[in-house]
């Protein structure tokens, strides 16, 4: 296939021009100026007017399966990731059963699955995600695994934590964390604050976040070659733990989701349930730190956090109801419409946050970049585009989202992975 | 979801002042020992997930009094038990034939959910550490009552202020009819960013500057079934916010001391005090039924 007259940004690379992209055999063959490249394509895509990106990456998805397909599965999960411009998610592993084997790695990468962009399990980092006996994470990281994590359940203990980032040390396997002190969140539904206090709920404190990544990113500092990723990060006092570890050259990381760039805890209104979720939504200080660190370098990916829940979940009191939100079809929307638009970052960081970035994050060879020889994965987006988000017409199995109604300016226009068109806009 | 049906009380933050002073003036004319037949064949559910002694009663007493059916559902002995969800529990209600649904839940928020989805008024009789309008409408009555006019007054709330839905009520009347009020406790119980609930509030962590200038003084209970986490040193809080006879002496000469209950003796107030004569610990429950009949009266649309 030969993209022609796009607008590459590729940033691993270096580009910001006007160039043709030749994918042929699932790499990218060739990337040059306009009209340079010679000899035919089966396929021509006339990007004119369009971005033509290195494909995305969501380091943070939630795709239910194995045992919660009630709420979405790798096929419907992976669908509504085209449609959002991801070439490749990552998947989290509080499944039910808990992704701690090789096996179910195995299983989740199997093609019966019916994923339609790549998936990249992220496997447990303790047997069952009980916080208690490391997993074998050479065998995981064999059958495919690309970092290991208890997500929901955070590693608490410091014994445990160390151990797991010694062993990835070892492996050159990230370890993510939830950073969430959850003695200090029990029956939490909100971020603690003027609003959690107006709705009589309990609130969580940005300290249970903040405490934790301090103590992760002491301990990356103290143990070589250690690598820890913290999962969704949401407070300015977390954002200056990492400022730390990067300072000292720790290999620390850090992703940030699109609804803690874009609401506020006050958004929670009158306890709408699709504005719950874990981290909470933060208080325009926080908002406005998380801001300042996508625009400065401090964070290196936007992920959606992507966590579908059905109807039943969310339609209940809201102390009770599910925690998490839908995101993988406005992601790049948002960002366009409020990171670029609204606060004028420019859109070579926007897409580097969403390609390069995370592939550096969990080292996924040959993807994030358009260089000759890469993964022909591309995301063709139109910047300028403007559209309404209906969540009844999500690819998702599920609609909890908050967006739903929303006007965005930034719309996917095509989703290529390995050099096939997988998603491509009416 | 839909907007809840009109005569619904979900809150005392979205009424506006006029629609307090006009329940008030209601409720000064409704007497339960000769009150006209307004609900007649009407049937109010009262739908109970936590205890009550008083809420409970009186609302039943005020819509008995009135003529009203009343039909009595609790979490335990029912369908909740087995796992019916909140908003299939109120369809039943709305089928079996109910005109309006009053509600005691132990999530915030709740009342409002159920409003959202049914057709018929629903009425808060305090959801979590939400709010508890009922029970801030009796308390002003009964302040009203003692104190002729809201004008001018002072009061201060004294104690677990964090986990009081009947605290955020009053204080979102309070501050919509003008008065003053100081928030008094630790800051476990009295977190700073309680002055952002509405207009004219403060806080102060000393009971002494609290209670100087006071007209009305409201205690309220330690919730130390819900503390979750937070430590609070009980002989410490006595020392420093227990309401004695002496402190009571700091308040104007003809100050009121108020309590929603139920009153722990010997912990946020001395024996003294409840039944020194300045309490009206009892007349704010005898209250609860003029005002509550007047909450009834206008949800059932014959408020004239």
């Amino acid at each position: 296939m030969l993209i022609k007259g796009g607008h590459v940004i590729d940033p691993a690379a270096q580009i910001d021009a006007l160039m043709d992209v030749l994918l042929r055999d699932g790499l990218v063959a060739e990337i040059a100026l306009p009209n340079k490249i010679r000899g035919g394509a089966d396929e021509k895509f006339d990007a004119r007017g369009l971005i033509v990106a290195p494909g995305f990456i969501d380091l943070h998805v939630h795709m239910r399966e194995p045992g919660q397909s009630y709420k979405e599965t790798i096929a419907t999960g992976t669908a509504a990731a085209a449609v959002g411009g991801f070439t490749s998610v990552c998947t989290m592993p509080n499944t039910t059963p808990v992704v701690d084997s090789a096996e179910l790695v195995a299983w989740l990468r199997h093609p019966e699955r019916g994923a339609v962009v790549n998936v990249f399990p992220i496997a447990a980092a303790t047997l069952n995600s009980r916080g208690a006996v490391l997993t074998d994470f050479g065998a995981l990281h064999r059958a495919g695994a690309v970092a290991v994590t208890d997500d929901g359940k955070p590693i608490l203990e410091d014994e445990i934590m160390r151990a797991a980032l010694r062993l990835g040390a070892q492996l050159n396997l990230p370890v993510v964390q939830h950073a969430e002190d959850t003695r200090l969140t029990e029956n939490a539904s909100m971020n603690e604050g003027p609003t959690s206090f107006r709705l009589g709920l309990r609130g969580m404190s940005t300290a249970a976040e903040a405490n934790i990544v301090d103590r992760d990113v002491t301990l990356a500092q103290q143990i070589r070659e250690s690598r820890l990723h913290v999962a969704h990060l949401s407070t300015s006092d977390a954002l200056k733990a990492v400022r730390r570890g990067k300072r000292a050259k720790a290999r620390v990381t850090c992703e940030v989701t699109p609804h803690h760039f874009t609401l506020l805890d006050e958004d929670v209104g009158e306890y709408n349930t699709n504005f719950k979720m874990n981290p909470p939504l933060r208080s325009a200080t926080d908002r406005e730190a998380i801001l300042v660190a996508l625009a400065d370098g401090t964070v290196d990916a936007i992920a959606t956090d992507h966590a579908p829940h059905a109807t039943h979940e969310k339609e209940v009191e809201f102390e009770r109801a599910a925690f998490g939100i839908t995101g993988l079809e406005t992601a790049l929307a948002l960002a366009i419409t409020k990171l670029h638009r609204e606060h004028k970052i420019p859109l070579t960081r926007i897409v580097e946050l969403f390609s390069a970035g995370p592939a550096r994050v969990f080292d996924l060879r040959g993807r994030g970049s358009l260089a000759r020889g890469s993964v022909a994965d591309v995301t063709v987006f139109d910047p300028k585009k403007k559209w309404t988000f209906e969540a009844s017409k999500s690819r998702s199995l599920s609609h909890n989202t908050p967006f739903d109604g929303w006007q965005f300016t930034g719309k996917v226009v095509a989703t290529i992975v390995g050099g096939k068109t997988v998603y491509r806009a009416e | 979801m839909n907007k809840p049906a009109r005569g619904s009380l979900l809150s005392i933050e979205h009424l506006e002042e006029k629609e307090i002073l006009g329940l008030l003036r209601l409720a000064r004319r409704m007497n339960p020992l000769k009150a006209r037949p307004l609900l007649r064949n009407k049937r109010i559910a009262l739908l109970f997930y936590e205890a009550s002694t008083r809420t409970r009663s009186s609302f039943e007493v005020a819509a008995k009094s009135m003529g009203a059916i009343t039909v009595l559902v609790l979490s335990s002995g029912s369908s909740i038990e087995k796992g019916e969800s909140l908003l299939d529990t109120g369809y039943t209600l709305r089928a079996v034939g109910a005109d309006a649904i009053v509600i005691r839940h132990p999530s915030a928020g709740a009342p409002l959910m159920m409003a959202q989805h049914l057709d018929i008024p629903v009425i808060n009789a305090g959801d979590g550490m939400h709010e508890h309008p009922s029970q801030a409408l009796l308390d002003a009555f009964t302040i009203l009552k003692h104190k002729k006019s809201f004008k001018g007054l002072q009061v201060a709330i004294i104690g677990d202020i964090y986990h009081s839905r009947v605290a955020r009520s009053a204080c979102h009347l309070l501050s919509k009819v003008g008065v003053k009020v100081s928030l008094c406790g630790p800051p476990e119980l009295v977190p700073e960013f309680a002055t952002t609930l509405a207009p004219g509030l403060r806080i102060t962590r000393h009971i002494e500057e609290a209670l100087r200038g006071a007209d009305v003084i409201m205690l309220l209970r330690v919730q130390q079934e819900r503390l979750a986490g937070k430590k609070i040193h009980l002989q410490d809080y006595m020392a420093r916010y227990q309401m004695t006879m002496a402190r009571l002496k700091l308040a104007k000469r003809d100050a009121i001391v108020m309590h929603p209950g139920p009153i722990i003796r010997g912990l946020e107030l001395t024996s003294e005090v409840v039944d020194g004569p300045q309490s009206v610990i009892v007349d704010e429950v005898r209250n609860g039924v003029p005002t509550r009949m007047a909450i009834l009266a206008r949800a059932l649309g014959k408020a004239s």
